[in-house]
């Protein structure tokens, strides 16, 4: 038997295929899961149809997870894969083109029939193509089959038996990059506990796919990737969703305020108001309304009775909701609303990503209606943002959108976790007593902040009326006189415009001064970096900036982009934090704009760089 | 119930719950009706003032709140019922009122309106029907009557009229009443049975908008012929109206018919249907009557039970996930799952 050389490799992209009840969402989740225990840096991004079942063997129907591991610092999910799993002819058309040359296909051939050929486009069986398997490491295993015959005195359906296969390719890539089983054992026995024949058939599956690499003499070479050396501390691997819907909770618990949210479900951000549901024992109040409107109007009710109030949603939800935050911002109730970005307009892509709906949060309202937007900018980065937006909106008495996207949302990443003690403060004073002589002042505001006091129903002495109608200063009346509505919308401005007041100084990344600054904002911030780092290495004065805040812009910000020769912004949209720039700064920024339903890849922004040096 | 005290032992008075803002609805406006008695009313109900939330949506009756000395939320149009289930549902210990009207609850807010309705949430919502779009100066509503010619329908509307009470009964509301403006005691009677019935109550207030749907409710409310037309019910008592108290309502073979306890010697009191407010089948039958010429309008409670309450509910569901689970510990959710220690 020839030895198997181990080979060492900084970092590697996996990408599962296969149709959407082949559960490659859940082969990719223990391969991180694994991949996170063992201490690589990593970082995923799942990929799936809108259908719940489009139909089997069809390339609508195929599914994707893609993880990214490394032993060192790594930031985005990966431009191309090195290894291909396709689990059907349709994985394989879909996703070969993005396979690095020479990548590694690992197909389950009994996939790979007439029907499926078809369905996928395909008039040959490409596995038997000789110039494929010149260009590629193809390993063609007959997963089908060797799953039943591993299940054969297993007491379950044949049918249960072939939807093990995705364990066997799962084992196999734990024999292949050297990674332990027993999490994964583990879990399938709690997941099964109810099933044993099942949890029995999945393990047989997992430990067959392992062996199989260790005893067949197909594969030359196994991989190894080094632990990386992230900073010390206690780890989980997270995603942003869940990262949103603690943050949110972190928030109530410092505050002491009692969490509402109030929602209707929306793909991509369901997940948020799914694990909130499930903190009934912290006192949290989930409210399903019966439509996008309702969600963030119960939340508006709720602040105004003295709730941290949030609700989250997707674009078309937040048009929903768009005169609902009018309201909060003319009565100037703290609230939270989180938008989970998806491919627009309309219904548009709600399964994949994209940065499209940043001028509707930052100005997609009836009058002048600012309000402050936190973009995060990885997934565990989800967290803070959520818990930033809210000391905002209870600091400032204001709505906040926290802009998170689809990738985000699923991406997962290794999260130290952060101890409750170092959070910073969010300090909640409700108006008890009179602030004018023998009267409540609704509208008499703090003179640093701009906010207006809080006094919720229940409060003796402190009844008053908000509305949606202009307000008259200080007194909270209802007023329509010219005067009185140039004020407000003045104070309205400035009270959000302090805010900036806040953030910490733009860290840049790179020198204050060059050629070319790289501008990103929200999740772009990982090709972003990915990119600045290997122009770097080429001797390039590319330098980063990054925005978490996108409304108000940081202060400091006009003085940076004045330092360097181009500025460029990549964004999946098409412009709109361009022209927010230009607008405010009144430079000539360059743009990279595409709108794949996916990350923008570093090698697109390092070739455009190149471009725009005339390198 | 005036000797009752609200918690810090102050008597109030209706004084108490007018604000000093000048009401601004049109003169001869039936809504004035409804503010007075809404605040003579509130006094005796034994609930600190602090503790009234008042929360409208947009039209002329939802400037109401500005006229509360109470808490309030003058918000968007018909979006009240949302937000004051959020209110109530952050706060329950509030007692939330929604004032609203015919466009801003059965039109833009229909939605809000009948899912409220169903969950039950213990919130008052008063319902001024005039039948007209108002602030928006005289286009139909979704209670004017089919063929309504207005601004916006010059050869009349099209659509037939929404009949709120049924409506609210298909909506499996738990408390369904109906008054009129011009009949103050009445109101107030329903008001407090509205504040006491626990879950959501819904209270129909026939209102005369005297500018653009003058005289909408005349039939009703003209002492000559009011008292022919509309039925006042009264849980346990036979269905009897007109100005002679010598009309009923009797049931043949399940058909309501009208009998003449004066003139047909066929029939008797005990042939009178008895009004049963617990009797959804009868609730539905009388909401009926609303648009029927052949039958007497209803006033007075249509339909009122006891249904589970949304918030207690929700507070069942907190109570019961501490005593499984053990009061959240926040820290312990963080560092729950995987994890592991890089050193």
């Amino acid at each position: 038997m020839p030895k198997i050389k181990i080979k060492h490799v900084d970092h590697v992209v996996i990408r599962f295929a296969g149709d959407s009840g082949d559960g490659m969402q859940l082969t990719g989740s223990r391969f991180t899961e694994s991949t996170a225990i063992f201490g690589n840096d990593l970082s995923t991004l799942p990929d799936y149809p809108a259908e719940i079942r489009a139909p089997a063997g069809s390339l609508a129907g195929v599914s994707v997870f893609q993880l990214h591991f490394s032993s060192e610092d790594i930031h985005t999910p990966g431009d191309q894969p090195d290894v291909l799993v396709a689990m059907n002819p349709a994985a394989l058309k879909g996703h070969l083109e993005d396979l690095e040359p020479h990548g590694i296909i690992i197909a389950n051939k009994n996939a790979f029939n007439n029907k499926n050929l078809k369905l996928a486009g395909y008039d040959a069986n490409p596995l038997e193509d000789g110039l494929l398997a010149s260009q590629y490491e193809i390993h063609a295993i007959n997963m089908t089959e060797l799953v039943t015959k591993v299940c054969e005195n297993i007491d379950i359906s044949s049918k249960d038996a072939e939807r093990t296969k995705n364990m066997f390719a799962l084992g196999l890539l734990f024999w292949m990059y050297n990674r332990n089983t027993d999490t994964t054992i583990n879990w399938l026995q709690k997941k099964f506990k109810n099933k044993p024949a099942i949890a029995e058939a999945n393990v047989r599956a997992l430990n067959a796919g392992y062996y199989y690499g260790d005893t067949t003499e197909m594969f030359t070479a196994r991989y190894a990737v080094q632990k990386a050396t992230l900073p010390p501390g206690k780890y989980r691997n997270i995603n942003g969703n869940y990262a949103t819907s603690l943050g949110l909770l972190a928030a109530a618990e410092k505050s002491g305020l009692p969490l509402f949210f109030g929602g209707y479900p929306i793909t991509p951000a369901s997940e948020i108001l799914h694990s909130l549901a499930s903190y009934r024992n912290f006192g949290v109040k989930t409210f399903q309304a019966e439509d996008e409107i309702a969600g963030i109007s119960a939340a508006i009710g709720a602040s105004f009775t003295g709730n941290l109030a949030c609700t989250a949603t997707s674009g078309p939800g937040m048009a929903l909701k768009t005169e609902a935050l009018g309201l909060a911002i003319m009565a100037e109730l703290p609230l939270v609303i989180v938008n989970v970005q998806r491919g627009g307009p309309s219904t548009g892509l709600p399964t994949k990503t994209e940065q499209s709906d940043l001028f509707q949060a930052v100005m997609g309202r009836n009058g002048d209606a600012p309000m402050p937007v936190i973009a995060p900018s990885t997934p565990g980065d989800c967290f803070y943002a959520a818990y930033e937006a809210c000391q905002i909106a209870v600091k400032y008495m204001t709505p906040v959108i926290v802009l998170s996207d689809g990738y985000l949302a699923n991406g997962s990443e290794p999260w130290p976790i952060p101890k409750m003690e170092d959070m910073p403060d969010i300090e909640v004073n409700f108006a008890t007593d009179y602030n004018g002589k023998d009267q409540y002042l609704p509208y008499k505001r703090d003179k640093q902040t701009l906010a207006r006091p809080w006094a919720i129903p229940g409060t003796p002495k402190l009844e008053h009326r908000l509305g949606g109608l202009e307000k008259e200063d200080i007194t909270g009346n209802v007023n329509y006189e010219s005067d009185n509505h140039h004020a407000m919308t003045t104070l309205r401005a400035q009270k959000i415009a302090n805010v900036a007041n806040d953030y910490p100084p733009t860290k840049v990344y790179g020198k204050k001064k060059g050629d070319m600054l790289i501008l990103t904002w929200g999740s772009t911030f990982g090709p972003g970096r990915v990119a600045t780092k290997r122009l770097n290495k080429e001797n390039l004065n590319v330098n980063h900036v990054h925005l978490r805040y996108v409304n108000p812009l940081p202060i400091d910000l006009g003085g940076i982009l004045k330092e360097y020769k181009y500025v460029l912004i990549p964004e999946i949209n098409f412009g709109q934090m361009l022209t927010i720039i230009r607008g405010q700064y009144a430079i000539d920024a360059h743009g990279l704009n595409v709108v794949r339903g996916r990350p923008i890849r570093a090698s697109l922004i390092v070739d455009r760089v190149k471009k725009i040096l005339g390198i | 119930m005036a000797d009752i005290k609200n918690n810090n032992s102050i008597e109030l008075s209706r004084m108490d719950f007018v604000t000093d803002q000048t009401v601004k609805w049109c003169p001869g406006c039936g809504d004035y009706s409804i503010l007075k008695q809404t605040q003579r009313v509130l006094p005796d109900l034994g609930i600190p003032r602090e503790n009234f939330l008042f929360i409208s949506g947009i039209g002329c009756s939802s400037r109401f709140p500005y006229y509360m000395n109470t808490y309030g939320f003058h918000t968007i149009h018909g979006r009240a019922a949302a937000i004051a289930s959020g209110a109530k549902l952050a706060n329950p210990e509030l007692s939330v009122w929604v004032i609203t009207g015919d466009g801003d609850a059965l039109s833009i807010g229909g939605n809000h309106t009948i899912h409220l309705l169903r969950r039950n949430i213990d919130i008052n919502i008063l319902l001024f029907n005039n039948r007209i779009y108002g602030l928006t100066k005289g286009q139909y509503s979704p209670t004017s009557e089919l063929g309504k010619v207005t601004k916006s329908t010059p050869m009349g509307s099209l659509d037939r009229p929404f009949n709120p009470t049924s409506l609210a009964l298909g909506s499996q509301a738990s408390f369904v009443a109906r008054t009129i403006d011009r009949k103050p005691k009445h109101i107030q009677s329903i008001l407090k049975s509205a504040h006491a019935h626990k879950g959501t109550s819904f209270v129909e207030i026939y209102q005369n908008c005297n500018i653009f749907n003058d005289g909408a409710y005349e039939n009703l409310t003209n002492k000559k012929v009011a008292l022919d037309n509309t039925i006042e019910l009264k849980h346990g008592q036979p269905m009897i109206f007109g100005k002679d108290h010598n009309l009923g309502i009797h049931l043949d073979c399940n058909v309501p018919k009208i009998i003449d306890l004066d003139n047909d010697k066929n029939v008797s009191i005990d042939d009178v249907l008895v009004h049963d407010e617990k009797d959804i089948v009868r609730a539905s039958m009388l909401s009926s009557f609303t648009y029927d010429d052949d039958f007497p309008t209803p006033i007075g409670i249509i339909y009122a039970v006891d249904e589970p309450i949304y918030e207690n509910l929700l507070q069942d569901q907190i109570d019961l996930a501490i005593e499984k689970q053990g009061k959240g510990d926040f820290e312990a959710l963080l560092n729950s799952g995987n994890t592991w220690e890089v050193k």
